[in-house]
């Protein structure tokens, strides 16, 4: 593959003696979707959260072997947490807003990159929640709680805060499960529409959900990377007994 | 058995309405006989004068309360807060256990201790560094009350913060916000109503200290200000207490100040209790 935005090498996690991740080598090409999935506790989260370094945030996380994102190795000592952590944007299982206004919500992390102009912020939270689809249920009330909109727009509007950064990869952990089935499309509809301008990558328990919309899926078991290919490809002809035995529904 | 637990119940709820009761009947006379204007907004106190007429203004009381509750909160609010962020937050859980502990130890040492170690060391140091005559002093008085009321403000500030879900401060940091940055961002606005009461609470003790403050102010009823001597409204009572005459105005006006202590306190534990509710409703406001 030329060029892949993320590629691991022999990529390891360990949470104590627990071996979370083994070896995993994986390489996501430049925009689209890749949706990871697999039953719960194979470590398809846990290796959502080593590319953008969240994993960082729990004691006694042991990593082996390499991440690169774009060339660099993310693990390398020196790495900008930051700096990566902006590029690479997050959006998680449960919407979580911050108790603050939505407009407040979505210059959060402009802000705190420093841009204070007033015209430049508003700029950037209108261009985010546009291309987040909620610009127009949200015009009018910018300065409201961002707690008192319903769990799928707030979804959404954590996906513009994600984009308000300008990121170039975006991580979607299970980004649907706590929601209704309409926002659930909604979102799926977002997804494709950002896919053209980022590379997505989104843990799934919907295997419906990763044969709709991704382009190429992974599957995890045990920590381990058993398959990963076109989603077409691995959905119709597996080429691993355990894939095919998953996304049959024999086990999972 | 219930009758048991009913009657414990009731006996303290009739302490207070006692007290309050107690207080109004004893405090109202000297307010109704020095006129309500003349004895808060009044700046002489000399309850005892005989070649003039005595004069029974508490305004340099009120004031110093006010002054020196306000410096305890300005020094110790800041350090309380950083504390607890640090407890919280911060630190590895062996040295905030430390940490914790020590803070613990702060909140049960009796208040006259404060005073001692404020009268034997924080006076002089205060006297060779401002050159003063004596170091007796309404900052001395603060330097103390900030101390004081630091374990409230910590546990207190500690426990909002301990209750912001996880989940705000994992969206700051996927955003490459630093954690300090995203403590004091997020963290920090999202347990503001627990923060706001544990400066109430902070308020609350410093205003209604006495014995420290009585061994450290120099217990003079001087305008307040900040390298003098100078009497707070519960001192005034504990010092005047014990030789005001039975039946006297100035004993009176004792109790008169008492009461206005105690309105003080009821105002900040009403704010507190109002502040409490609004942070239960998961920390917004």
């Amino acid at each position: 593959m030329n060029n892949p935005v993320i590629e691991t090498k022999k990529l390891s996690l360990f949470y104590g003696a627990h071996q979370a991740l083994k070896a995993v080598c994986m390489a996501v090409p430049e925009r689209g979707i890749t949706s990871l999935i697999g039953p719960s506790g194979c470590g398809k989260s846990t290796f959502l959260r080593t590319i953008d370094r969240m994993n960082d945030l729990v004691p006694g996380v042991r990593v082996e072997g390499e991440l690169h994102y774009r060339g660099e190795n993310v693990y390398a000592a020196g790495t900008d947490v930051t700096e990566l952590r902006r590029q690479i944007g997050m959006v998680f299982q449960r919407p979580n807003p911050f108790p603050m206004s939505i407009y407040d919500n979505v210059a959060y992390g402009p802000r705190t990159h420093g841009i204070r102009s007033r015209v430049q912020l508003d700029a950037i939270v209108e261009e985010s929640l546009q291309k987040a689809a909620i610009w127009d249920e949200v015009k009018d009330r910018l300065k409201a709680p961002a707690l008192g909109l319903s769990g799928g727009q707030q979804q959404r509007l954590c996906i513009a805060r994600a984009l308000a950064v300008k990121p170039d990869v975006l991580l979607m952990d299970e980004a649907t499960s706590a929601l209704d089935p309409i926002s659930t499309s909604k979102i799926e509809e977002l997804v494709t529409e950002l896919k053209k301008d980022y590379t997505i990558i989104m843990v799934t328990h919907n295997m419906q959900q990763a044969a709709r919309i991704s382009d190429q899926t992974a599957f995890f078991l045990l920590g381990e990377l058993v398959e990963f290919g076109e989603t077409e490809a691995i959905f119709s002809m597996p080429r691993d007994k355990r894939t095919e035995d998953y996304i049959t529904g024999r086990f999972g | 058995m219930h009758a048991v637990f009913l009657v414990c119940g009731l006996i303290a709820v009739a302490f207070v309405l006692l007290i309050t009761v107690y207080l109004i009947a004893s405090g109202l006379p000297a307010i109704m006989q020095v006129g309500l204007g003349n004895f808060l907004f009044g700046a002489v106190w000399e309850p005892t004068a005989t070649t003039r007429e005595p004069s029974f203004g508490i305004l340099p009381f009120l004031l110093t309360s006010i002054y020196g509750t306000a410096g305890a909160v300005v020094l110790g609010v800041p350090l309380g807060f950083f504390t607890a962020v640090f407890l919280a937050k911060a630190a590895p859980p062996k040295l905030a256990a430390v940490v914790r502990g020590a803070v613990e130890l702060l909140a049960g040492i009796p208040s006259v201790v404060y005073g001692l170690v404020g009268m034997l060391v924080l006076v002089p140091l205060l006297r060779e560094a401002f050159r003063l005559p004596a170091g007796d002093s309404l900052l001395a008085a603060m330097l103390v009350l900030a101390v004081m009321i630091l374990p409230s403000i910590i546990s207190v500030a500690e426990t909002a913060l301990r209750a912001v879900p996880r989940e705000y401060e994992e969206a700051s940091l996927a955003l490459g916000a630093t954690e300090i940055e995203t403590y004091f961002r997020v963290t920090a606005p999202a347990a503001k109503s627990g923060i706001a009461a544990a400066v109430v609470l902070g308020v609350g003790r410093a205003i209604g200290e006495a014995m420290a403050v009585l061994m450290v102010a120099g217990n003079v009823a001087n305008m307040p200000s900040l390298l003098t001597s100078v009497k707070f409204l519960t001192t005034a009572i504990a010092s005047e207490m014990s030789y005001a005459a039975v039946g006297s105005l100035q004993r009176q006006a004792l109790f008169s100040i008492g009461l206005v202590l105690f309105l003080f306190i009821m105002l900040i534990n009403a704010l507190l209790n109002l502040l409490l509710k609004r942070g239960g409703k998961g920390g917004r406001g």
